[in-house]
């Protein structure tokens, strides 16, 4: 039996409640009552609406809700009849089995004389923007009445529209909800300096107007500001009138009371979001909508789950300000003391609160809250060290909690590692040896390795860049000394600047500066021992000893002929086939001896390796851009493949991904890369240093409305300053975290070219594009590099141990347990 | 169980193993990874016991302190040239075998039957 399901309000809350229950096989006949004319959209980030290009900030739209069966009613809902199981708009009426009253709240306007004038504005609905944008056109000044959340988000939109703008907050300071007394005056210090007034402890008596339009703003203490417009933003008030007029049971202070299972007084009849009254509580937050919007969901899908109240920690960028506030921020609980950092010349303010016990209760963070989410997880633990959760972050990265997990392969914390540390492991083969940590697939590494070095610091023991035992330098410092030196081998290097006879460490490390360098053959035979097995047999070494093969397809793009070869060769040598997650195709299991006939065949049909092999630029991933999508505003297709194309074998201290985005909706995920670009409708904007993988970090944008050949310009100084100074396998993300002087010091060299090397960085990067050869095809020519390509030096046989096993039409490696019932026990020969 | 009499197996000529690298040879049904580094050569067994792949004679070579090891090119574990232990875990230790060059083509000896 299908119920009749009615929403009444389609804003974030009503639209996750329908998102989550349309996720789900359900038998509802849904209808939502939705009194704007757009469906649901992001009130969270409105004043975005004032950026250009303007974002859409939709999260429904009306097919999708086609597909899912829910019908819309573009209407105020003006009654509910509780007996008849009715909602009464106007020009119809919708019965209902179950009601959802999911209204939201309204902005407040206090009751102040003056409200009605023209030119007072609230600002929470599109609308709202719209008509605010309109007239202010027509003026020079803005009053924004609020220091809040809100207030803030609306003084940032007048600025943007040009305005003189004043913030005007009767309490003491700015957001008085989340922020203590040294916050808030960190926070004024900031916005002060953008250049808004902020009058603070001030109470408003009278809007003055003139011919019915705002002129003044008139204080109780006397003084006047002129103005040509007010926005209110005094925070919000639940919409609950239609639950009043229905009899249902309201809160002390308004809302629609509900229990934990979001039920009103009436058992027909729900409410969510910021209409709702939980336990006496009433949320002016997205978040606890969310969750009550779950909840309900769930409970329709019939499952168990209820509400118990919500966090309302929150962690905001207001005006480019980062805060946070979790916990109780304001040290409210009895006992409680604290910790802080204050640092008014960088504007940072870190707090802490503990109990008694030293556990950890809450904290604000101004300035910097990079912090926010290791806290944020630590709220009720003890805190070893506080102090290093609230030091700046270029003072190293903030730790991971000790309990955080940071090799997933073996299950190792941060903590075990520490302890190994201080047991006596103090290098990362003993650290590896000790605690099972990085013996997996290794992704961890970099994060022991960063680990092992903080610990190290904490023992106070000197922490050594040296590269390895063979070399006392680090990457950046032997990259400079084979430049200056003009060194084109390892021998030279070695013999000049180091002892021994390298390793799997440093040799890899100068063949990769070799090649940032000089871009010669890697097979060449004197730099082929340095190469990893990836690079010495062009190839990925895939977990059974054989390789798998990744042409290169720029862009993405690829004709039906090329996909047809592509294919051919996968069925003529049994390759497991795959798409990768840069928009490439993958042949998994050739053996060694195969390598050269599957590129030589591949090279035929027109393929150039994909440098998948090597740590080196992989692809420029792309979304269709113009060429096809509605929405596209340039072509991001035409551009990522000039930009693989320009780019394609360069070698650097890690892989560099990229992507181009055709518009903001941001299909290609171009700010999880290395460098990405988006499209506006006035040129590019420039991201860098974003990274998916164990530490996601979003990129950040480093120019804007970029002209081509400015971004490409760009873009070779960056690369090149990255290969030139990174350290050894030091991805983007984290060699900006250590960057002195961050994302502002590497836009004034690569945009303003303050160290004046953006010339050299060019021709460098020229030089390096001048000299582009496919390895492949240089490979193909040569019978003595093709001997290397077999698995045995006296036999043409394969290797023998290798063991397949059938998976959805493909083959793969057998694993062990497989394995030992495929072979016979004395096969392979060492195994005795 | 040891006899004496080692067999010696001819596997290529020594221009066919490029300095500071490794080559795999088949003899008697093993796979035996031979090296060349600084003109001395060396014969381990070619499978790596972590990752149970035939895959050693592909690895980087270097040194700690005094001993030369080969790395593995799957998961870097290090196995010293001489000993066939390993660096990394004292409990693993894998095959090595004699080997000799003579007029420029090189011979790996296998003792008639081992253990």
């Amino acid at each position: 039996m299908t119920k009749r399901l009615v929403i009444i309000g389609n804003g974030m809350v009503g639209h996750k409640f329908i998102e989550t229950l349309c996720s789900q096989p359900h038998d509802f006949t849904i209808t939502t009552f939705c009194e704007e004319p757009h469906l649901a959209y992001d009130r969270v980030h409105l004043s975005r609406y004032f950026q250009s290009p303007r974002p859409n900030l939709g999260l429904a739209d009306p097919e999708t809700y086609r597909a899912w069966g829910v019908r819309v009613i573009h209407a105020r809902a003006q009654a509910i009849d509780r007996t008849r199981r009715v909602v009464v708009a106007s020009g119809c009426e919708v019965e209902y089995d179950l009601l959802v009253l999911a209204t939201g709240s309204y902005p407040f306007v206090p009751p102040i004389e003056g409200r009605e004038l023209e030119g007072c504005f609230v600002y929470r609905t599109l609308d709202d923007l719209a008509r605010l944008e309109a007239y202010a056109g027509k003026a020079r000044t803005g009053v924004v009445l609020g220091g809040g959340l809100l207030g803030l988000e609306a003084a940032g939109a007048l600025q943007a529209l040009g305005l003189k703008t004043h913030v005007v907050e009767l309490a003491p300071r700015l957001l008085p909800q989340q922020v203590d007394e040294l916050g808030g005056k960190h926070l004024f210090r900031y916005v002060k300096a953008l250049g808004i007034e902020i009058h603070l402890g001030k109470t408003s008596k009278r809007i003055q107007g003139q011919k019915g339009r705002v002129v003044a703003l008139e204080f109780a203490d006397g003084g006047v500001l002129e103005t040509d417009l007010v926005v209110f933003a005094a925070g919000v008030r639940p919409r609950d009138e239609l639950a009043r007029q229905a009899g249902l049971s309201i809160g002390e202070r308004g809302g629609v009371v509900i229990d934990d299972y979001c039920r009103t007084s009436d058992p027909y009849i729900y409410a969510i979001g910021e209409c709702a009254a939980h336990r006496g509580r009433t949320y002016g937050l997205v978040g606890p909508g969310y969750q009550m919007a779950r909840v309900l969901a769930e409970r329709l899908l019939g499952k168990e789950s209820r509400f118990s109240g919500a966090d309302t920690s929150t962690r905001l960028k207001l005006l480019g300000a980062e805060v946070a506030s979790f916990g109780d921020a304001q040290a409210e609980s009895p006992g409680a003391t604290e910790v802080l950092y204050t640092d008014f010349a960088r504007g940072l303010y870190k707090k802490l609160v503990f109990s008694e016990e030293g556990r950890l209760l809450g904290g604000i963070l101004v300035g910097d809250t990079a912090a926010y989410p290791t806290l944020h997880g630590l709220l009720g633990e003890r805190l070893e060290q506080p102090e290093s959760l609230l030091l700046p972050s270029s003072a190293g990265s903030a730790p991971l909690p000790a309990k955080a997990q940071v090799c997933n392969c073996t299950g190792v914390a941060r903590q075990q590692i520490c302890e190994a540390v201080r047991a006596g492991a103090r290098d990362l083969a003993a650290l590896k040896q000790a605690t099972q940590a990085g013996t997996g697939c290794g992704g961890c590494v970099p994060l022991l390795t960063e680990i092992l070095q903080q610990e190290l610091k904490a023992l106070g023991e000197a922490v050594c860049h040296h590269i390895c035992e063979h070399f006392p330098y680090s990457r950046a410092e032997l990259f400079d000394i084979v430049r200056v030196m003009g060194y084109r081998t390892f021998e030279e290097l070695l013999q000049g600047h180091g002892r021994g006879l390298g390793c799997e460490v440093c040799k890899p490390a100068v063949a990769s500066i070799l090649a940032s360098l000089h871009n010669e053959y890697i097979l060449k035979d004197e730099l082929l021992p340095l190469q990893d097995t990836n690079d010495r047999f062009l190839a990925n070494l895939q977990r059974d000893g054989t390789y798998s093969v990744v042409p290169r397809i720029p862009g993405g793009e690829i004709t039906p002929d090329k996909l047809m070869a592509i294919a051919s060769v996968a069925k003529k040598y049994g390759l497991y086939t795959k798409i990768t997650g840069g928009q490439r195709i993958d042949l998994f299991g050739a053996h060694l001896h195969q390598l050269p006939q599957i590129w030589a065949e591949l090279v035929a049909a027109g393929f150039e390796s994909g440098h998948a092999y090597g740590k080196a630029l992989r692809t420029v991933k792309s979304c269709v851009g113009d060429t096809w999508c509605r929405y596209g505003v340039q072509d991001s297709v035409g551009l990522a493949i000039r930009l693989e194309n320009r780019y394609k074998g360069l070698r650097a201290p890690h892989k560099i991904k990229a992507a181009v985005s055709g518009c903001v909706r941001e299909c290609a995920e171009a700010q999880s890369k290395d460098f990405g670009i988006i499209a506006t409708e006035r040129g590019w904007n420039l991201y860098v240093c974003g990274n998916g993988g164990m530490k996601p970090r979003h990129a950040d944008l480093l120019a804007a409305d970029l002209d081509e050949e400015t971004l490409v310009r760009y873009i070779d100084r960056f690369l090149m300053f990255y290969i030139r100074t990174a350290d050894r396998l030091q991805r983007t993300s984290v060699w900006l975290e250590k960057l002195e002087g961050g994302i502002e010091y590497l836009r004034q060299v690569i945009v303003e070219d303050k160290l004046g090397i953006g010339g050299e960085l060019e021709a460098q990067m020229a030089q390096i594009i001048a000299s582009y050869q496919d390895e492949w095809a240089t490979t193909l020519q040569d019978p003595e590099k093709l001997k290397r390509f077999r698995h045995f030096v006296n036999s043409e046989e394969p290797d023998e141990n290798i063991v397949r096993v059938e998976v959805r039409g493909q083959y793969r490696p057998a694993y062990d347990f497989e394995r030992l019932t495929a072979l016979p026990m004395n096969q392979g020969g060492a195994h005795d | 169980m040891t006899k004496a009499n080692r067999c010696w197996r001819h596997i290529c000529r020594l221009e066919e193993i490029l300095e500071g690298t490794g080559v795999c040879a088949k003899v008697e049904g093993r796979q035996v990874a031979v090296f060349r580094l600084e003109g001395k050569l060396y014969a381990l067994s070619n499978y790596d016991p972590f990752t149970r792949a035939n895959v050693l004679s592909r690895g980087i070579l270097g040194n700690r302190g005094e001993r030369r090891y080969v790395a593995s090119p799957l998961l870097k574990h290090r196995f010293d040239l001489e000993t066939g232990e390993c660096l990394d875990d004292a409990q693993v230790c894998i095959p090595t075998y004699a080997v000799r060059c003579e007029r420029g083509e090189v011979w790996v000896g296998l003792l008639g039957r081992e253990r």
